[in-house]
């Protein structure tokens, strides 16, 4: 199973792609390794930074764009880019809980091979759906 | 023609109509400017998202596409949707994530003979002190309350603190700053992305581009003259970015806001992407509020980055930025919404107009233009692809009468930047470039390839429909000599 597969024809000043993942945490994983594959050749990123994140919302789409943009947030504040991300989801009641262990780098501009700079998650065709074999989501963001 | 559906007619020489029987849930038609070339190249998927837009509560007359319309996330690229004051709502989808990204232009008294032996150092210099890419760093350092004054005082607050010319206030669309920006409405965490990044380029399509102007391609000599444009192979400078992480953080808060308050409002929409509020309601008064900051930060920006370009001249070329007559002929907002006044069926009606991808385009007269520009119309800045050009208009009462005083933005995309991507190389590309003699700097060649000539329209067919239709008037087609990629 692919990992995530950018798309062509849905997105034209911006990036879409389609994510998978046999788990729901997986898919997620896989969002951000989607993500953060635009930003930077990943094989040139080493782990030599840890993060923890904990997130909570009243849904599992609601739940999959604030990880992203949380993302997004910790590129631009921190610098930070991440090449491994491990996901746990659970539920609070009626909300959904995420908490995730981050390692990468900050931004090297001369070691990084740097590609596009994400700058936000978008709602267009937002959709996180279970497929026969796996979940999949279809993202779109602004580059 | 296949594939457009046949309810779509062709109005005149560059008006589309897609009735309101297209789509169900439609409150206006739908109207794209386009010649029947550029209609025929169009992105079809706009005419989904035209309609979606027009289903929008109290949207007026139409929901307009500009020719260089392509299809967006909510809202295509290049629309213009106004909606009534009162009773409409406002659309942060339908304005774009970069708020405020823009274009700004300035011209120099050199000629191409003085500047074509130095260009390579010029450009160095310039994609050396203006940070552009992922993970770039600002060249102004200021405290919390500092950028909360830049949230509010846009432009102004540049040149108190010496980036910039007494002048540069107020030739900027609405000087330079949006009155009602409240920095209270803007998140923590829109702040702490933005406060770094004050003159910085960014990336995607925003670039900084050293242009020549040929004599063959003035259009309006008088018209030229009175911007500054007197003779051939004279150089000017052009700036295209925005809001950077503060917009698109605040597009990201609100949109998670609205959407709780479209229960709230018992609103519904076809594309979340287009969540919406009362323009009336705490909701939509909070972002159009936060929203003037984010365009507020944007026009401090790019005013930063123009005074760095000025010190990249000064360091080139031995002379003082007065001496070369380095002045801004405009700085034009793309992604905003304003209330405005205009006329729907012949009454004068305060509006929302939002601007996706589109520019304002206020003609001779308008009681919001400068006396400078008074006569002429105000200014618009065209930003065409890196390979092939960009253009100044002025601004037309046509376009106040049809259009909401709007007009289109750029030459606009016709391939996606992954397709681009995988059919185009990046360094080959720079290398053609410099063959054809525009030499270029970036920091990712990816991005370099996404932002191929090859990936957009001919901007002579975009000022083409622009001059028929009569939303603006051409003055000048510039070509790219050099190019600062983002």
């Amino acid at each position: 199973m692919k990992h995530f597969v950018f798309l062509e024809d849905v997105s034209i000043a911006d990036i879409a792609f389609d994510a998978f993942g046999k788990t729901v945490e997986e898919l997620f994983e896989h969002c951000a390794e989607a993500m953060f594959t635009m930003m930077v050749n990943l094989k040139t990123v080493e782990l030599t930074v840890k993060r923890e994140i904990h997130l909570r919302a009243d849904s599992l789409e609601n739940l999959l764009y604030d990880f992203l943009s949380e993302l997004v947030y910790l590129k631009d504040t921190e610098l930070l880019l991440f090449k491994t991300v491990q996901v746990t989801l659970g539920k609070d009641g009626k909300e959904h809980t995420l908490s995730a262990e981050l390692q990468g780098e900050t931004i090297d501009r001369v070691k990084h091979e740097l590609g596009n700079d994400v700058k936000a998650i978008t709602k267009h065709l937002f959709a996180i759906t279970q497929e026969k074999t796996c979940y999949k989501a279809r993202i779109v963001v602004d580059i | 023609m296949s594939n457009v559906p046949s309810v779509i007619k062709q109005i005149d020489e560059t008006t589309w109509e897609i009735p309101q029987t297209y789509k169900k849930g439609m409150l206006v038609p739908g109207r794209i400017i386009a010649t029947k070339k550029l209609f025929d190249a169009m992105d079809k998927e706009v005419f989904d998202q035209i309609a979606n837009v027009a289903m929008l509560p109290g949207i007026q007359k139409y929901s307009l596409a500009m020719p260089d319309c392509h299809r967006g996330y909510g809202m295509a690229i290049g629309g213009v949707a106004a909606f009534d004051a009162e009773t409409g709502v406002i659309s942060p989808g339908s304005v774009g994530f970069d708020l405020n990204c823009g274009m700004r232009l300035l011209t120099t008294n050199l000629t191409i003979k003085e500047v074509q032996p130095k260009l390579k150092d010029l450009v160095d210099h310039i994609f050396k002190t203006v940070p552009a890419g992922v993970g770039c760093k600002g060249i102004v350092k200021v405290n919390h309350q500092q950028f909360d004054d830049i949230m509010t005082d846009g432009v102004k607050w540049c040149v108190d603190n010496g980036y910039g010319w007494k002048e540069d206030i107020t030739r900027c669309e609405g000087k330079g700053k949006i009155d009602w920006a409240d920095a209270s409405k803007v998140s923590d965490k829109a702040k702490k992305r933005g406060i770094e990044q004050l003159g910085t380029l960014g990336s995607g399509n925003h670039y900084l581009e050293i242009q020549v102007v040929k004599k063959e391609n003035i259009h309006d000599a008088a018209l030229a003259k009175k911007f500054g444009i007197t003779q051939d192979g004279q150089i000017v400078v052009m700036i295209h970015c925005g809001s950077r992480g503060l917009g698109h953080q605040l597009a990201t808060d609100y949109l998670r806001t609205f959407e709780t308050a479209m229960q709230k409002y018992k609103i519904t929409v076809p594309d979340k992407e287009l969540s919406c509020a009362p323009f009336s309601s705490n909701e939509g008064q909070d972002y159009y509020k936060a929203m003037a900051c984010a365009a507020n930060m944007a026009f401090a920006n790019r005013q930063v980055i123009l005074h760095r370009v000025r010190e990249a001249f000064q360091h080139i070329f031995k002379q003082t930025p007065e001496a070369m007559e380095m002045n801004l002929i405009y700085d034009v907002a793309h992604n905003v919404a304003k209330v405005e006044e205009h006329r729907i069926d012949g009454k004068k009606k305060k509006l929302v107009v939002h601007r996706k991808g589109s520019t304002r385009a206020f003609p001779p007269g308008h009681p919001e233009l400068i006396p400078l520009y008074k006569e002429t119309g105000q200014p618009i800045i065209l930003g065409g692809s890196m390979e092939t050009g960009s253009a100044l208009l002025v601004g037309t009462q046509k376009a106040m009468d049809e259009t909401f005083g709007s007009t289109a933005h750029g030459s606009g995309r016709t391939m996606s930047r992954t397709a681009a991507k995988n059919t185009i190389d990046g360094k080959e590309l720079q290398k053609n470039m410099e063959k054809k003699g525009i030499y270029v700097r970036t920091t990712s060649y990816s991005g370099l390839a996404e932002e191929a000539g090859a990936a957009y329209k001919e901007i002579t067919d975009v000022l083409d429909t622009l001059n028929k239709s009569g939303i603006s008037k051409s003055v000048v087609l510039l070509r790219p000599i050099g190019n600062v990629k983002g």
